[in-house]
């Protein structure tokens, strides 16, 4: 009777969730559906002697998978969402044929077969599920192990080179960045010099103060302008910070 | 019951094979593909109950296995393209054709 | 008297006579394949090895005489050839050795002679190589013991002509004459090959020694199969009617390869052969004989028919070479009786028509290779040694009493006279046509006015040129009558091809003779008339009806090419035709159909992966359905 209950309430759930995971617009959404599905199918597992599996299910998939496909949503993009509009003629209406098709097929075949009462796996559980799954695996299944664990390694190098990316040009050292940077001031006067931090030569240590040159006078490089724009809105902008400001605009040198 | 799990089995496929045909994000497809491995999945537990045979979680254990393999690589291959072309549509990527 | 028994032979010049063929195949070997570094003595070694060559010959000759007459057939085995068919070797008796002469003597003149004649070609020392490839192949046809070997030398010689033919084979007539020379020649091969597989599967041998001995027992229609096929072959390569075509147009080659190969000996084959298989396959009044007879007569009226309206001087004298050459298949088609006069005609007729051949080569080596004779003219005091020796040869082949030709053509006349007058008169008329024709070639050239081109300076050939017509025009004069007097050349032949119990005794001035004369003075006289002292106009006036039929050579090619050639052709279109629509029709309308259909089918492949991936899942669908329905049966 729980056993019932509880597949009814699960399908159900299970369904919906898949359904939703093939209708929803946004492929987060639809991760969220497969999670549901992932995890109602690992209680059936669970209801049906294969606890286990059950966890492996809740680790593997819904722990690890399910993590690496919202990385990869995150890495393509999460807020775009699909349009659902079939561009290849036919391809929607004959794909939920051949679905429907398929699966009252496949339900008809199973409904016809007569089941008689499950044998149950108590007689095989009774010395742990894990125990009994771990020796069929060592023994019968050891090859089958073995050659996953290759499949396993491979998949992993095989990732890693999918991913990785041919850099085209040798990474630049600091003596070429150096050089660079010189080139720049020979060119255009740009200062090849670190940037003035905020508050450097100034008589308080804080980032909204400038810094003053040596004369005495600010330094425009090192105004903050998301705060002295802030503080002009306000009205509290320092009148020696907004007169270096007003003369570099002035000046049409707004880039800096 | 063995006959409303594997029902529930065949429905849970059929969605994911309809949402393999129909989706075009290219992840959204690998998740429809995952869907439908769970769904063999589930039959292969049913049917380790109803003969009283482990075997049947076995194997769905290592279709877990090669379901992991395989997202790892799948999802590889989906980055580089999306890196290379700017989109995860699977239709963008039908330059191989007559 | 039946021919004698074959003897074999070791030792001796005989025992070696393998030599007469080997020495010139050796010098065509060395001078066709040592390139340009034999330019510079390659001719003398041509030379030196055909005369080499004449010198075994003679030396053999030498030693035959030795023995007595009813062991003068020499076979002399060389090896084993194509095993249980042919065994080679040689055949050395007086028959086989007077070609030898023939072929080694004027062969070496000839050489001598062409030293002088291509001395200003660049590539004397090939022409050389295929003389002497020329003289070994020709030799191997009249020394082989048997039909197989005596085939392969058949086709050397065939294969010699085709390239010196078309030596300047830059010239598309010559190429073109070349061509044709070997085309037409295949089909007389074709008729002597067959003969040959019918004597193997008749007899079981093609050996000389064995087949002559067992003809009498094959059936009369086998015999006769055999004696019209090997006629075809003689045909083919002597120019008699109906293959006669080729050789009109082979004056293309230079003129000592007229002189030695179309008119001295390769042409003379077709004899050789009828008179060596003659007491096997063409005996007395047979079919085979009679039809020999009628083709030599037919020939030889046509030949001298056709050498009366050539203005080109090689082929006047082309058409005189088919004409005589008739004369020597009439007579070897009388039978024994014929035979001895059918080869001492053969032998003279060598060494007068090469005279001939050679004089003219002289007159067109002084007058910048112009061979049309109505552009010659005079030349008799500018060029005295090439005028006299070619009035003797001239004097010879007419028949003029006392020279060469007059004992030889007169023989000829007389047997066929004896045989059927009809075919003796025929013979009698065609000698008057040749007193006509050869008078008015001698007339154009040597007599009357000058007709010369602007550049042309005539002027007598080097001494290396005028010494073999010298030595040529004395076998002119002489030969025939030590041949033909107190029988000498019948009997020598007589072991080899049989003689008559009775020896004919020549009668100076008989009656026949008499009438022949008369014609012949006659044409010579209407030449003179005509050539001699009227004016020979420059171009050639249209003529009546009867001289365009021979210009045109009797309308053999215009037959030729409307029997043979255009249904060939027409042939050919109708293959094409089927070829194009019939059977490319189906492979490009099957491509097409491929191509098309593939066109079509290739637009499923439309590059969107979900659309494949429908098409697996409708597949597994369906495959389900399937797995269901036939679970239920």
């Amino acid at each position: 009777m729980g056993e019932t209950v509880t597949f009814w309430v699960l399908a159900v759930v299970s369904v919906t969730a898949a359904l939703g995971l093939v209708f929803s617009r946004r492929a987060v959404y639809s991760a969220l559906m497969l999670g549901v599905v992932m995890l109602s199918l690992a209680v059936l597992y669970a209801v049906q002697d294969a606890p286990f599996l059950a966890a492996v299910q809740i680790i593997v998939y819904t722990g690890a998978v399910m993590m690496l496909f919202l990385f990869v949503l995150m890495l393509v993009g999460v807020d775009s969402s699909d349009s659902l509009v079939e561009t290849i003629r036919g391809q929607r209406f004959w794909a939920i044929v051949a679905g429907l098709g398929f699966a009252s097929l496949l339900a008809l075949g199973v409904g016809n077969a007569v089941f008689t009462a499950p044998k149950g796996l108590a007689a095989v559980n009774q010395v742990g599920n894990v125990p009994s799954l771990a020796e069929s695996i060592f023994t019968r299944y050891v090859f089958a192990f073995e050659v996953t664990s290759a499949l396993l390694i491979t998949a992993a190098l095989g990732a890693m080179v999918l991913a990785h990316r041919e850099r085209a040009e040798a990474k630049a050292t600091q003596k070429d960045l150096s050089r660079a940077r010189f080139a720049a001031f020979g060119e255009t006067g740009t200062n090849p010099a670190p940037l003035p931090g905020p508050g450097t030569y100034a008589r308080h240590n804080a980032i909204d103060m400038p810094a003053l040159l040596p004369d005495g006078k600010i330094s425009a490089l090192s105004v903050n302008r998301h705060i002295a724009r802030h503080e002009a809105d306000a009205g509290t902008i320092d009148p020696k910070v907004a007169e270096v400001l007003e003369a570099q605009i002035l000046e049409g040198d707004d880039s800096k | 019951m063995t006959t409303h799990y594997l029902v529930l089995s065949a429905l849970l496929f059929a969605i994911g094979g309809i949402g393999v045909l129909v989706r075009r994000n290219a992840i959204v497809v690998f998740m429809c593909v995952e869907l439908m491995l769970n769904a063999c999945n589930l039959a292969f537990v049913t049917f380790a109950r109803q003969h009283g045979n482990i075997e049947g979680q076995v194997i769905a254990f290592f279709v877990m296995i090669v379901a992991a393999a395989e997202v790892v690589v799948g999802l590889a291959i989906i980055v580089t393209i999306f890196r290379t072309r700017r989109s995860a549509s699977v239709d963008d990527a039908s330059l191989l054709k007559y | 008297m039946e021919p004698a028994e074959i003897i074999s032979h070791t030792g001796g010049v005989i025992g070696a006579g393998w030599l007469l063929i080997a020495l010139p195949l050796l010098g065509a070997a060395v001078l066709l394949l040592g390139g340009r570094r034999t330019d510079k003595w390659g001719h003398f070694l041509g030379v030196a090895l055909a005369v080499a060559s004449f010198v075994v010959a003679v030396l053999a000759f030498v030693q035959l005489l030795g023995f007595a007459p009813g062991e003068r057939r020499r076979g002399v085995a060389l090896y084993e050839f194509i095993p249980g068919v042919a065994n080679m070797g040689l055949l050395i008796d007086p028959l086989s050795i007077s070609f030898a002469l023939l072929i080694t003597g004027v062969g070496s003149l000839i050489h001598i002679y062409s030293i002088g004649y291509m001395s200003h070609d660049t590539d004397r020392r090939r022409f050389f190589g295929y003389l002497n490839l020329f003289v070994a192949a020709m030799l191997l046809l009249v020394l082989a013991d048997n039909y197989v070997a005596l085939f392969i030398g058949w086709e050397g010689v065939g294969l010699a002509s085709y390239l010196l033919i078309g030596f300047w084979q830059y010239k598309p007539s010559a190429a073109t004459a070349a061509k044709k020379a070997f085309v037409v020649n295949r089909v007389g091969d074709f008729g002597l090959l067959i003969a040959i597989f019918i004597m193997f599967s008749t007899f079981g041998s093609v050996a000389f020694a064995d087949v002559f001995p067992k003809a009498g027992g094959a059936s009369a229609g086998t015999l006769t199969a055999i004696g019209l096929l090997l006629l075809l072959g003689a045909c083919g390569k002597s120019a008699q009617l109906p293959l006669q075509s080729w050789l009109l147009d082979a004056m293309e080659g230079p003129t000592p390869v007229s002189a030695l190969i179309h008119a001295a000996t390769m042409v003379t084959a077709g004899v050789y052969l009828v008179v060596r298989s003659g007491a096997a396959f063409f005996p007395a009044d047979s079919t085979a004989s009679l039809v020999v007879t009628i083709v030599g007569v037919a020939t030889l009226l046509a030949g001298a028919i056709i050498g009366t309206a050539k203005d080109d001087i090689k082929k006047a004298l082309a058409g005189s070479t088919m004409s005589q050459i008739g004369y020597m298949m009439l007579a070897a088609g009388l039978g024994v009786a014929g035979y001895a006069f059918a080869i001492a005609h053969l032998i003279t007729h060598g060494f007068f028509k090469a005279n001939l051949f050679l004089g003219a080569g002289s007159v067109m080596h002084g007058m910048n290779d112009e061979v049309d004779m109505r552009k010659y003219g005079g030349l008799r005091s500018l060029m005295p040694i090439t005028f006299v020796t070619f009035l003797i040869g001239y004097l010879a082949i007419i028949g003029f009493p006392l020279l060469s030709g007059y004992f030889t053509k007169d023989g000829i006349i007389e047997t066929a006279m004896e045989h059927s007058a009809i075919l003796g008169w025929l013979a009698v008329i065609g000698a008057g046509i040749t007193g006509f024709y050869m008078s008015r070639l001698v007339f154009m050239t040597f007599f009357g006015e000058r007709r010369w081109a602007a550049d042309a300076h005539p002027h007598e050939s080097p001494s290396v040129m005028t010494w073999p017509l010298i030595v040529l025009s004395i076998g002119s004069i002489g030969l025939g009558g030590y041949l033909i007097l107190s029988n000498r050349l019948m009997v020598f032949l007589g072991p080899a091809v049989g003689q008559p119990e009775e020896l004919p005794a020549f009668h100076f001035f008989s009656p026949v003779g008499l009438a022949t004369l008369a014609l012949v003075a006659l044409g010579a006289a209407y030449a003179w008339l005509k050539y001699g002292r009227a004016e020979v106009p420059a171009v050639a006036p249209r003529g009546s009806f009867l001289t365009t039929f021979a210009r045109r050579d009797l309308y053999g090619d215009a037959l030729n090419e409307a029997l043979f050639m255009r249904p060939g052709q027409w042939l050919t279109r109708l293959a094409v035709f089927f070829d194009n629509r019939g059977i490319d029709g189906v492979v490009n309308g099957l491509a097409a159909g491929i191509g098309g259909t593939s066109g079509r089918l290739r637009r499923i492949q439309t590059g969107y992966v979900r659309s494949y991936a429908l098409s697996i899942f409708i597949g597994a669908a369906v495959l389900a359905g399937a797995w269901f329905v036939v679970g239920t049966l």
